[in-house]
């Protein structure tokens, strides 16, 4: 489009002084009202989730039964939510597109959740997960969130026990503990490197629990194409049965999002193939905000990309950080020898060098960031990829030699047999070898402190929300959320709203039924009949590309100006030159993914639009215009201690940009230090 | 490698199936078998040929997601998941034939996906513990000798794939059930519910047409998670056990 390069008066130099003025994303969007109420209760920060749950109207169980409630997604936020609320009495319909609700993605999370038990007596407390979480995420997050978040984290543990997942344990019998990424305490929780997937089957088992009760019901291989807004509420899905391809519509007095995060806007991520943006994207074109959607988190412990033929990334749990020891050679000339021949005073472990008080431990950002300085210094290692080599080494020699090659096993050893399955290497033998790779996002619907987004009626939680990791997330942190979210926050939020129902019936005659269900009929006819030459994968791929080298780990002006274009031409390419076979009325997995990567191809200039107007680094978002004399991200609060929630702006127009002042009472702001 | 692939296509539930022979050149060892089959659909898509539909999701061993019963084994010659398997198991010239998982509790959909919903109505029969949220006791409060803990764990990592039930036979579930139970019955917060909870999901595997269990082993050899035979010794002793209870 033709401003975007109406203005290059942007940031010139390093190091700029906060009061930065001019704007970089002048001429994509325009401002709108601040968001001044996000409804928190006031008071001190330790009471003010008391209150919230004490304030929140009581539904009465005969009511229950009758209010419907909708729930997209079976992750640990959808699961939890659907069990919980299910046991409540409320009428649950759960959606997932897999073919069981015990296939969300969440299941492949390894390293393991955190909670402020402080089982270990090491200073930890409720206090202190919040301070990290919020200093994790840059100073970015919302505080009452983040406090609430910690306060739940002890109950999530209690309840995963009592369904019986099989955390690691002690000989005493006890729950074990390790530390994780960004945090000097012991609060990880974990079941060896499975810890999402033992998670998830307790949600999932406690779920159909309650369709065997007949208070859930299971929508399986469904996905929701679109929100039902009836008279300013969310009151339905539109959703299509993967099998049959009919097109369906349900309705309810609340609908909650748990879809998960959209990592996979990048092609390359470590999320599930079916991980998608729909459900969000659907929800934000009527009128959901999208909150700091640039915020991605890119994650250092991942097998390197192998070839062009690679469909996504496999994540090595950073829990390896604990014991394994990250270097690249001194010398350029030695990284092509093999790495055990490679003398110890030829190796740099330069986390260890760099932040010696964190060493291996940094949050994910640094390690991320260092791994690719180191790469494109020339000191990467493993084959060429294009003209660099894009690995480091991560070598557990010191840890087998000192806890015995058995105790490592113990810990790590399906990380091991994965990475050697995946490479064909030995991990117990030669150092693996690792490069960032997209994980999670931070960003997501904006929501309130009830975790209700800016359409009544809807709420968001897990993945799909941004609400409690800022500008960063901790490691084993998401776990907690999704938990948080869908056990305890959730279930107390709603009630309040559903004590204003049942609300008045709708049925498909009502116009904004009938309006979903037509676009989305429109929408699927739309993709079969283009009948051009590429298909919906090429075009992923090729966003792919675009995203990872101007939106990822390091963003720059005019990279995001570039971007923002040929995401705009591709984008016409797609509509006019898609390729899809088949028919609309039987499975069709072509067609799932056309729809999924039009609305990426949509995310994606929203993303890089919010990272052009965030001119200034925190946490996963590095804009490389602003940094220190030693290259760490700097903040510039003055001008950006705020959330960016974006109103979508129509078809045609520029997207409308909220701002939600961040203000912190029970904590000081800091330039974080891992030195 | 250049590999010649035989596919079992079938346009929908009803619709009669056949195998077809298709070619796929330039496969690298180090792409996986599905990253393998996606290249196929790029190359028929292009063709105008739809492409062959099977099920994946994680790529990475634990979703449970994939399938597929690659030269007649399920998820191919290796013990892992189809989507872990990579082209580095098959060589030069090979002719691969790909099936979906063939029994009766779990009809084909189209191509090579299957329905599995009866793995989820035989949890919902008893392969849970009942503990409502918030009801929970203090996590520590209840210790679990760390053996105890270990076993249910390993229990726990079956990813209720299928694959067990495609190697049998009989097209028997026990394995999986076998493991549920098994796992839920090593924990101090599994007893209240244990007796019930093993005839509720026998009847109800009995009910989704999965055959009976007659000690051949295919179900363990298949198994990518190694859940071992012994769950179904224990399935069988808990069994007895319930029904001299009287359940
Ligand atoms: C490889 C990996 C490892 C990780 N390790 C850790 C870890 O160790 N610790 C930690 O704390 N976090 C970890 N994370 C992050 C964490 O796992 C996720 O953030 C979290 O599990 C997300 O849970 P969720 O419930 O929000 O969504 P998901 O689990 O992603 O579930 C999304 C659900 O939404 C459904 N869905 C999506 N779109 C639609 C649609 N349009 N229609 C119908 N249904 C839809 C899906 O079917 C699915 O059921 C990891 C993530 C990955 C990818
Ligand atoms: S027991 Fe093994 S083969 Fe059977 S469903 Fe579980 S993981 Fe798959
Ligand atoms: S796709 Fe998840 S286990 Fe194979």
């Amino acid at each position: 489009m033709a401003s975007s390069n109406a203005d290059l008066s942007g940031l010139v130099a390093h190091n700029e002084a906060p009061t930065q003025v001019s704007d970089d994303a002048h001429g994509y969007y325009t401002h709108g009202e601040k968001l001044v109420d996000a409804k928190a209760p006031t008071g001190p920060i330790k009471d003010r989730w008391t209150t919230r749950k004490m304030d929140n109207r009581l539904v009465n169980p005969a009511n229950r039964r009758k209010l419907d409630v909708i729930i997209v997604g079976t992750g640990l936020a959808g699961g939890a939510a659907a069990a919980t609320l299910g046991e409540a009495g409320y009428n649950v319909k759960s959606f997932c597109y897999q073919d069981s609700p015990r296939r969300a993605r969440s299941i492949a999370a390894q390293g393991g959740i955190n909670a402020a038990k402080n089982y270990k007596e090491d200073g930890d407390s409720t206090y202190r997960l919040f301070y990290d979480t919020v200093k994790g995420g840059d100073y970015r997050s919302r505080e009452s969130n983040v406090y609430r978040l910690a306060e739940v984290s002890a109950s999530i543990i209690d309840q995963c026990v009592a369904q019986g997942v099989p955390f690691a344990r002690e000989y005493g019998g006890l729950l074990d503990n390790r530390s994780f990424g960004g945090v000097q305490v012991s609060r990880t929780f974990y079941a060896r490197g499975q810890t999402g997937q033992q998670l998830l089957i307790g949600a999932y088992q406690a779920m159909e629990r309650q369709v065997a009760a007949g208070t859930v019901t299971q929508y399986t291989r469904h996905e929701m194409l679109e929100v039902i807004v009836a008279d300013g509420k969310a009151r339905g899905i539109i959703a299509r049965d993967l099998v049959t391809g009919e097109i369906e519509t349900h309705l309810a007095d609340v609908v909650v999002l748990a879809s998960g995060g959209y990592g996979n806007v990048f092609f390359l991520s470590t999320n599930a193939m079916g991980s998608n943006v729909t459900a969000a994207w659907r929800a934000h074109r009527k009128g959901a905000y999208m909150a700091n959607p640039c915020y991605t988190q890119i994650h250092p412990t991942c097998i390197p990309v192998s070839g062009e033929h690679q469909s996504k990334l496999t994540l090595m749990s950073e829990s390896l950080r604990n014991d394994g020891r990250i270097w690249v050679p001194k010398n350029r000339e030695d990284c092509d020898k093999d790495p055990r021949d490679i003398a110890e005073e030829d190796r740099d472990y330069y986390l260890e060098r760099i932040y010696p008080s964190f060493g291996n431990l940094v949050p994910r950002d640094i390690a991320s960031r260092q791994a690719k300085n180191m790469c494109d210094e020339g000191r990467g290692v493993g084959p060429m990829v294009g003209d660099f080599r894009r690995g480091v080494y991560l070598d557990f020699a010191d840890a087998i030699s000192r806890l015995g090659e058995d105790a490592v096993r113990e810990k790590y050893g399906n990380l091991f047999d994965m990475y050697a399955r995946i490479t064909g290497e030995n991990p117990y033998e030669t150092p693996m070898r690792i490069y960032p790779a997209v994980h999670y996002v931070m960003g997501g619907l904006w929501v309130d402190y009830n975790l209700q987004s800016s359409i009544e009626g809807l709420f968001v939680a897990g993945e799909a929300n941004f609400s409690d990791h800022g500008a960063n997330r901790l490691g084993a942190s998401a776990l907690m959320q999704g938990l948080a979210d869908g056990y305890f926050v959730l279930p107390n939020t709603i009630r309040e709203y559903l004590a204003d129902g049942p609300f008045e019936k709708i049925d498909e005659s009502h116009p904004a039924v009938a309006e979903a269900k037509a676009s989305v009929e429109d929408r699927v006819s739309k993709f079969l009949s283009i009948g051009g030459d590429r298909s919906a994968d090429s075009f992923h791929r090729e966003l792919g590309h675009i995203m990872w080298e101007y939106c990822g780990m390091e963003r720059t002006e005019d990279g995001l100006r570039k971007a923002i274009d040929q995401i705009r031409e591709l984008k016409a390419e797609f509509w006019r030159n898609l390729k899809v076979l088949g028919t609309a009325d039987s499975l069709n997995q072509s067609l799932e993914k056309a729809g999924r990567v039009a609305d990426f191809i949509e995310l994606g200039e929203l993303m890089c639009i919010d990272a052009l107007n965030r001119r200034e680094s925190c946490g996963g978002h590095f804009r490389a215009e602003s940094q220190t004399e030693d290259g760490e991200a700097l903040r510039h609060d003055e001008e950006f201690a705020y959330v960016a929630a974006w109103e979508w702006g129509g078809e045609d127009g520029q997207p409308v940009l909220h701002k939600e002042d961040l203000i912190y009472t029970a904590i000081e702001m800091k330039q974080r230090s891992y030195k | 490698m250049n590999l010649t692939l035989k596919i079992w296509r079938q346009a929908g539930p009803q619709a009669p199936g056949e195998m077809k022979t298709y070619q796929v050149d330039d496969v690298s060892e180090d792409m996986s078998f599905l990253e393998m089959l996606d290249v196929l659909n790029e190359q028929l898509n292009a063709g105008g040929e739809e492409p062959v539909a099977f099920d994946s999701d994680c790529r990475e061993g634990i979703c449970g997601n994939c399938s597929l019963m690659i030269n007649g084994e399920a998820h191919g010659p290796e013990v892992t998941t189809t989507c872990q398997l990579h082209m580095r198991s098959f060589a030069d010239g090979d002719t691969i034939t790909i099936e979906p998982w063939r029994a009766d509790a779990f009809p084909v959909i189209r191509d090579l996906v299957t329905d599995r919903s009866a793995f989820d109505r035989i949890i919902q029969s008893g392969g849970y513990i009942s503990a409502n949220t918030g009801s929970a006791p203090e996590a520590n409060s209840v210790p679990v000798p760390r053996d105890d803990a270990t076993k249910a764990f390993n229990f726990a990592t079956c990813i209720g794939c299928g694959a067990c039930v495609a190697a049998c036979p009989n097209g028997s579930a026990s394995l999986f059930m076998g493991a549920k139970i098994t796992q839920l019955g090593l924990l101090p917060q599994g007893q209240p519910e244990r007796w019930s909870r093993v005839v509720d999901m026998v009847g109800q595997h009995d009910a989704e047409g999965f055959g009976g269990c007659t000690n051949i082993g295919e179900c363990a050899t298949a198994c990518p998670k190694e859940i071992p035979l012994d769950v179904i010794s224990q399935l069988n002793k808990d069994l007895r056990t319930a029904i001299k209870h009287g359940h």
